[in-house]
């Protein structure tokens, strides 16, 4: 029962093979965008701004004459990286904290679960935007920002699947056997309980990706001239009569990736048959 | 001398007392076993001898745990936990649900032996194929990197067995290691036990309410009810001539494989929730031969030539 296995048997679903052909078309552009960009992100040609979508350039150019499907490539990068990158780290630190108070209880439990649920009842922009206002813009910060705003939801859902598995039998023969708590933990514990959580957080990423185009609009993300798609939607605005695949375009980016994550990961769920103890979210 | 001498045992778990006055020993070489209906205390006895009363929020409240000289009931939770699986390991009831469904079932054995032997992985490996091929699990080598998923249950509960076994413990505590398993593989598992007590001098622990299993394998027999101690014997003794009425009653209910279709025996009623124990010989209510007496004082225990009994029938006022 391999992961091959699994995603084998994603790919088997209509869903589940266009999904998962987008998701590897956009991961291609992040990683390769150096060969696949046709011209250079940065380079300006303030003649040619403005430039509709034609033979030379497929998706049109920006204000200053960018190409614009250059600068959606590279922007695949920005924008996968960040919500990649964020979200690691915000499942990482989630289910230290939740596995550590599924498995202690007491009162370290109470009070990481009064924090996380404290946290949970703002929506994930406005602890994002918080944290902007304290720690300043900029890539790394938009990057912690994301991390600690999806940091409850792993939190609570490794804290109940570790509750849950505290009490099965074979836990307890471990311990039984004289395993101390990190052994438990990691060994045991955690393994059993990692499958929805790796799940939830790649669908996590598909919001990440919204929140950081969103970030990038507002202008507190990557900073010029790095392209990112929120970024570039936000410079489109002004040019929305004039030059409207400026905006278009980006805008199809982001959704045509969120849909084709959240795709992917229904077709995981219903590969690995893990809908109910998703629900704890 | 005993391995482990329990003395006048009582267990508290917030204002009820499920144990009250338990006392036995286990000797090495010896399979003691530890019968009783369903809340009889049987596996809270299992887990005040692991130290785990603290799981369900209970604590021990009177009398003494001896185990090789040492104290247990004063025993803080590190120390504890070296003897766990080192010196005392315990063998659970469900071998379908002990093993790690996502760890192969030979590193599960490895990592006792790791743990507490301090070995290396190969040699903790060398040593779970050893044990392995001990209890008789064909082609050891190829299974040690199975997953539980691929074994039966009766190849399952050897595993559990080789965990318990892997720290060359030397008091194993199985709490019905048999009763999830068919009666066949029941029978084998069982020998595989009295095999390993007689060839390695462990001192075991069978907790049962098979009296078809207590026969075949134990030498001594406790019989525990409503958490005290109605009888302890030898099996050879308590079978030809149980004392007190329980045991009979347990005895009673083994069916004879010459007996006509319908005529089962039972004992009427149930054992008694620990909130409401009855006065007296807590046994009274179902007893056929109590005497006035039994709902007014609890039995005196009286010597037998190999054991002793907890009743009124043979005290001082019978």
């Amino acid at each position: 029962m391999s992961a091959l296995h699994f995603l084998k048997g994603v790919a088997r679903t209509p869903r589940g093979a266009v999904s998962a052909a987008v998701l590897a078309v956009v991961i291609a552009c992040a990683l390769f965008a150096g060969f696949l960009a046709p011209y250079d992100y940065a380079i300006q040609n303030l003649p040619g701004a403005n430039t509709p979508p034609g033979a030379a350039h497929w998706m049109g150019t920006d204000e200053f004459g960018r190409d614009l499907l250059s600068r959606i490539i590279y922007g695949a990068r920005t924008s996968l990286s960040v919500a990649i990158t964020a979200i690691s780290i915000s499942v990482v630190a989630g289910m230290t904290l939740g596995a550590m108070a599924g498995y202690f209880g007491g009162i370290f439990d109470r009070v990481v679960t009064a924090v996380v649920d404290l946290t949970w009842s703002f929506p994930e922009i406005l602890i994002a935007l918080i944290l902007i206002a304290i720690i300043g813009t900029g890539t790394t910060s938009i990057i912690i920002a994301i991390a600690v705003a999806y940091l409850a939801q792993f939190t609570r859902l490794t804290r109940a699947q570790v509750m849950a598995l505290r009490s099965e039998t074979y836990i307890e023969a471990t311990v039984n056997l004289g395993a101390g708590h990190a052994h438990v933990i990691f060994r045991h514990l955690l393994p059993n309980a990692i499958t929805p959580v790796i799940v939830a957080g790649m669908l996590a990423t598909g919001d990440a990706i919204i929140l950081e185009a969103t970030l990038g609009f507002f202008g507190l993300g990557a900073q010029p001239p790095i392209p990112s798609w929120g970024a570039m939607m936000s410079s489109g605005t002004a040019q929305i009569f004039i030059a409207p695949w400026i905006i278009l375009f980006p805008g199809a980016a982001i959704a045509v990736t969120v849909i084709a994550i959240n795709l992917f990961g229904d077709a995981l769920i219903d590969a690995l048959d893990i809908r109910n103890r998703l629900r704890e979210v | 001398m005993a391995l482990l001498t329990v003395t006048g045992l009582g267990v508290t778990i917030g204002t009820v007392s499920p144990l009250d006055g338990v006392s036995f020993k286990a000797r090495r070489g010896e399979i003691l076993g530890l019968v009783g209906e369903s809340g009889s205390g049987k596996s809270l006895t299992a887990m005040a001898l692991m130290g785990l009363l603290g799981r369900i929020g209970g604590r021990v409240s009177a009398g003494s745990i001896q185990f090789d000289g040492q104290e247990l009931t004063t025993l803080d939770e590190p120390a504890y936990r070296r003897l766990r699986g080192k010196r005392i390991a315990m063998i659970s009831q469900n071998p379908m649900t002990s093993l790690d469904p996502l760890v192969q079932i030979g590193a599960q054995i490895d990592q006792v032996s790791r743990l507490h032997l301090g070995l290396s992985k190969p040699a903790a490996k060398a040593r779970s194929i050893e044990l392995m091929q001990q209890l008789r699990i064909p082609d050891a080598a190829t299974l040690h990197g199975a997953y539980p998923h691929q074994l039966s249950g009766g190849m399952k509960q050897r595993i559990v067995i080789a965990m318990a076994l892997a720290a060359d413990p030397d008091l194993i505590i199985a709490d019905e290691p048999t009763t999830a398993l068919d009666v066949t593989i029941q029978a084998q598992i069982i020998q595989i036990m009295v095999d390993l007590v007689r060839e390695r001098g462990l001192a075991l622990i069978l907790i049962t309410h098979d009296m078809g299993v207590v026969a075949q394998a134990c030498d001594r027999v406790v019989v525990l009810y409503a958490g005290r101690v109605a009888e302890t014997d030898t099996t050879e003794a308590l079978f030809a001539q149980p004392h007190h009425p329980y045991s009979a009653s347990l005895i009673a209910c083994i069916p004879a494989h010459d007996q006509a279709a319908g005529t089962l025996s039972g004992i009427p009623g149930t054992v008694p929730g620990v909130a409401n124990y009855p006065a007296g010989c807590r046994f009274h209510p179902r007893c056929d031969r109590a005497l006035a007496v039994c709902a007014e004082m609890a039995p005196p225990i009286t010597a037998l030539p190999t054991g002793s009994v907890a009743c009124h029938l043979y005290g001082a006022n019978a």
